[in-house]
């Protein structure tokens, strides 16, 4: 399991490279250093930490640097200032031997966007190939490559030449050839951008699952923002070689630091990113399970509301109950006003938690014809989902209003 | 304009004199490993039938240029054969092999070492022009003076006049392996080494048989100039045709040596081919 520790790394191409770094600490942009001293900015002042098991994105147009961070990571660029930390060792201090030795121990390979895959080799010779470097007996890596070959799904072209190969099945090979090593730390640069929109989608969600049982440190590169949100844990986004903002999905969206992020965010797909928790709506009114049916009424008719949430003491879901129906039972049972509703009044209410995806809540929504109420795992109240929320969210620069809740860590103590 | 003229052809003449001294024992041990080679070659080769070595290189054919490949090679051995300069015929292969062994085991390093460094690119790359551009005659001249007359200066001209395309196309074919391969393997901890005999020799392999291909075929085009200094073959016999006016000789001498050459040429652009698939 590997830590990364970025710290203040730069990197800049070029002679004599120190010279950018008194213009870009008096504030002077990209282009301006390039046009005067000939250098070109890869990243400048970049700090951040990968946790074990994390999936990172570095996001970012063309030019922005994040080709170049990926490569400063395993050094395949040297960084011009700062250090990298991986598990306690600052690899910017190694020498080529030590370095080698290092990337074989700590980085399952790469994976490239043009796959770069070897092609006088078959798939099965391109799947071996790290193990290859590495030493390992020709059975044995054999073995596990066609292991491999079997979990991306490749089975019956172990003996195909990558011409042979769509290019979906290109990456399947590139990404297997990065599986078969047991490294931890999986660096992929672009690695679905060249497929075609359906596949990009199918390779991502096999990631993703894939992911749920190996639990590598990947660091994924991309352009693509939906991308980035659907298969990043935090999301790290360049621009010019300095990094803007970092954060989850839901901080980014919810609060993007500035016009180039703003302008990014607008653009996308927000059902997979919001969740029920994000658009729910405080519940303003809710009747109490010692409340007789005429306070219910009266609660009832004060709220203006065609049903009300039935709570008790400590909050906790016992159902709803039907306006019309509370009224015709008062009508019926004039004599006792104090009783208690009947369990035939109460109905069930349709629930989600607060990390409920939006997609979900929708399908919900259009099936049941009560309230969506949102409960916690203690079946604790939390808020209710109202039409209009829904919408709402899926129009451009929505922001939700502070509702208590707005992610997982700030949740419980926002609450009451 | 000078006053005085500038004594080049006194260097050159004192320079290879004393060379030739003091160095005499680099040069014979050079004689004798080109020697040795040639004369193991041209005996392999005329050790076997001609029946069976036309059959040998008519398989060859097959295997890297296809069936009508092979029935024209065949044909054009019989060709040979019949017209009595079998002998003469692998003499001439037996020199150029002799060469194209010399190209190899120095072109591919000196190639594989400027496509690692600018540097040293940037400094053989004239050398190579100089030698490219140099008519092949002056070839001869140090060739003669540093080895005598016959077979060996004849394959030393060769050598210097073939290696220079190897060593170019071995430097490109190796710049040409696209940057995301090297990353590829540098990303998985390849060594230096390993880099080179599994990445970047293997993706240039074509390219470098393509050099290969070029230095036998300007191997062939030294066999008649070699066989004035000489180194005998076929191209003793195109001289013979010319000086004794024997114009249906020295076209049949010159036949024999397009038909070697249409046969290298074929079988060596096969092993470029040879490792793609289909």
């Amino acid at each position: 399991m590997s830590t990364i520790e970025v710290k203040n790394i730069s990197k800049i191409f070029g002679p004599r490279p120190e010279r950018a770094f008194k213009l870009l600490e008096q504030g002077m942009s990209k282009e301006e250093v390039q046009k005067k001293l000939g250098l070109v900015i890869g990243v400048y002042d970049i700090s951040f930490e990968v946790k074990s098991g994390e999936v990172f994105v570095i996001m970012g147009l063309s030019g922005s640097g994040k080709s170049t961070l990926e490569r400063l990571l395993n050094r395949l660029h040297d960084p011009t200032r700062g250090s990298i930390i991986i598990d306690g060792k600052d690899i910017t201090k190694m020498d080529h031997k030590e370095l080698i030795q290092f990337r074989r121990k700590a980085f399952s390979g790469m994976v490239f966007q043009n796959f770069a895959i070897l092609p006088h080799r078959t798939v099965l010779g391109n799947v071996e190939f790290g193990l290859e470097l590495h030493g390992i007996d020709k059975e044995k890596r054999q073995k596990r490559a066609r292991e491999v070959i079997e979990v991306v799904g490749l089975q019956g072209y172990e003996n195909s030449y990558p011409s042979e190969l769509s290019g979906g099945m290109q990456q399947r090979v590139g990404l297997a050839r990065g599986l078969a090593l047991d490294a931890d730390i999986l660096l992929m640069d672009e690695a679905f951008s060249a497929l075609d929109p359906l596949i990009r989608r199918e390779m991502q969600d096999e990631l993703l699952e894939l992911q749920t049982k190996m639990k590598k440190t990947i660091i994924f590169v991309t352009h693509d923002l939906d991308e980035a949100f659907k298969i990043g844990d935090r999301i790290a986004i360049l621009k010019d070689g300095k990094m803007v903002q970092l954060g989850t999905a839901e901080e980014i969206i919810v609060n993007p630091k500035d016009e180039y992020v703003r302008a990014f965010v607008e653009g996308l797909d927000r059902t997979g990113v919001f969740t029920a928790g994000t658009i729910m709506q405080p519940v303003k009114a809710t009747a109490h399970v010692n409340d007789g049916l005429n306070t219910v009424l009266h609660k009832i008719r004060r709220a203006g509301l065609s049903s009300m949430l039935l709570v008790d003491s400590e909050r906790k879901l016992h159902g709803y109950l039907k306006a019309e129906e509370v009224a015709e039972e008062v009508k019926k049972k004039s004599v006792d006003e104090e009783k208690k509703p009947d369990s035939s009044l109460i109905h069930t209410p349709e629930t989600v938690h607060p990390d409920t995806q939006l997609t979900e809540v929708i399908e919900l929504y259009s099936e049941s014809a009560g309230p969506i109420a949102v409960v916690d795992d203690n079946n604790k109240l939390r808020g209710v989902i109202v039409r209009g929320a829904i919408i709402a969210a899926l129009s451009k620069g929505y922001k939700p209003e502070d509702n208590g809740y707005t992610s997982e860590t700030t949740a419980d103590e926002k609450v009451e | 304009m000078l006053p005085f003229r500038i004594p080049i052809r006194d260097w050159i003449s004192s320079m290879v004199d004393y060379l030739s001294t003091q160095f005499a024992v680099v040069f014979d041990s050079i004689s004798d490993l080109v020697l040795f080679l040639v004369d193991n070659f041209k005996d392999g080769l005329l050790a076997l039938h001609p029946l069976v070595l036309i059959v040998i290189i008519g398989l060859i054919t097959y295997r890297m240029a296809g069936l009508t490949m092979a029935i024209v090679a065949v044909f054009g051995l019989f060709i040979v054969e019949n017209i009595g300069l079998w002998i003469a015929f692998n003499e001439t292969l037996a020199l150029v092999l002799s060469a194209e062994v010399f190209v190899v085991v120095l072109g591919l390093p000196l190639g594989i070492l400027a496509a690692g460094s600018d540097r040293f690119n940037g400094l053989i790359r004239p050398i190579l022009d100089f030698m490219q551009t140099m008519p092949a005659f002056v070839y001869l001249i140090p060739a003669v003076m540093f080895f005598g007359l016959g077979l060996v200066p004849g394959v030393i001209a060769t050598f210097v006049f073939a290696i220079p395309p190897l060593i170019r196309l071995t430097n490109l074919g190796i710049r040409q392996v696209p940057k995301e391969l090297i990353e590829a393997s540098d990303a998985f901890g390849a060594t230096r080494t390993q880099k080179l005999l599994k990445v970047q020799m293997p993706v240039a392999l074509p390219t470098v048989m393509a050099g290969v291909n070029q230095s036998i075929m300007l191997g062939l085009s030294m066999v008649v100039i070699a066989a004035m200094i000489g180194a005998g073959g076929l191209g003793a016999d195109v001289l013979r045709g010319i000086s004794r006016l024997q114009v249906g000789q020295g076209f049949e001498a010159g036949l024999a040596v397009v038909i070697l050459a249409i046969i290298l040429d074929r079988i060596t652009a096969g092993f470029g081919q040879m490792k793609k698939p289909n």
